[in-house]
């Protein structure tokens, strides 16, 4: 049960993002009206899909130095749950973007630069499926994630802002601040991040305990 | 765990009584403006609905856990 506050506190986060992002002001804005909500949602998506990279980064490292095969299954689950929230990132962005910036997908920097990065952690996934031996597998897709973080980091966060780009932020747009964001907003918006944060966490925890229990039985099967 | 899930579903249940309250105050204004407390409604039931089906997820691999 006390383990458990993180959980709840994640849930409180979420719901309040929820009830916070649909009925607390928001600056009126042209093109953009009322679906400048729609950031308490898209946002924090990209955030969970980035704490699971994260992880997964840090759990190779560990894997590296331990060679116990449990942080490499914590690495490729926690791959798993960020290409689960890329997905549902890349589709409320999408649907966000036809609307406001009349397209699917306009050819943005932000948008081709982060579908590379979900491209490079399928890559990593179809790369544990090339390998058969355990421990070769654990070890080159481990050596691969550490290359692979830096660069989703620079691909999604660093070059979409050198050049001009659609989104706020980038390109010499104002993003967290001045004119976009307002002090309203960001109550809703960071406490909505964590909260998916935190959301992304449980999910991987979840998919890594399954992924144990599974491992377990497979052991004593064969 | 159990405790855990009857707290949260009595702050979920005031939450939804509390909403309740102020949609009988505020049923001609939500008719005439967009009805924005409908889609609150909706999607606070939606994101309850997911909370609790990952809390007993949880549950369930805690008590395969366990059994082993």
């Amino acid at each position: 049960m006390h383990k458990n506050w993180w959980k709840i506190l994640a849930s409180v986060l979420v719901l309040y993002s929820v009830i916070g992002g649909l009925l607390i002001n928001v600056p009126a804005l042209p093109i953009l009206h009322e679906s400048i909500r729609t950031v308490y949602f898209h946002v924090p998506m990209w955030i969970g899909m980035f704490i699971a990279y994260l992880v997964s980064v840090i759990y190779s490292i560990k894997y590296l130095k331990s060679n116990h095969p449990n942080h490499d299954l914590m690495a490729v689950e926690a791959v798993n749950t960020g290409l689960m929230f890329a997905a549902v990132g890349f589709a409320s962005g999408m649907t966000w973007a036809n609307f406001t910036w009349g397209d699917y997908w306009p050819n943005d920097p932000k948008l081709n630069s982060s579908a590379i990065a979900t491209l490079l952690y399928l890559a990593y996934i179809v790369l544990r499926g090339s390998l058969e031996e355990e421990q070769k597998r654990a070890r080159i897709s481990s050596v691969y994630n550490i290359f692979a973080f830096p660069v989703m980091v620079v691909l999604i966060f660093i070059l979409p802002r050198l050049t001009d780009s659609l989104h706020p932020g980038n390109g010499g747009n104002p993003a967290f601040g001045q004119y976009d964001l307002d002090s309203n907003m960001k109550l809703v918006l960071y406490p909505a991040m964590i909260g998916w944060g935190l959301m992304s966490a449980w999910i991987m925890t979840l998919r890594y305990r399954i992924r144990l229990i599974e491992n377990k039985q497979n052991q004593i099967n064969s | 765990m159990k405790k855990l899930i009857s707290l949260l579903g009595i702050i979920l249940m005031s939450l939804v009584t509390f909403a309740q309250e102020g949609q009988i105050e505020m049923a001609d204004e939500l008719r005439s403006s967009g009805k924005i407390y409908v889609v609150v409604a909706v999607l606070v039931m939606l994101f309850v609905a997911f909370i609790i089906y990952l809390f007993t997820i949880d549950k369930r691999v805690k008590k395969i856990e366990n059994s082993k």
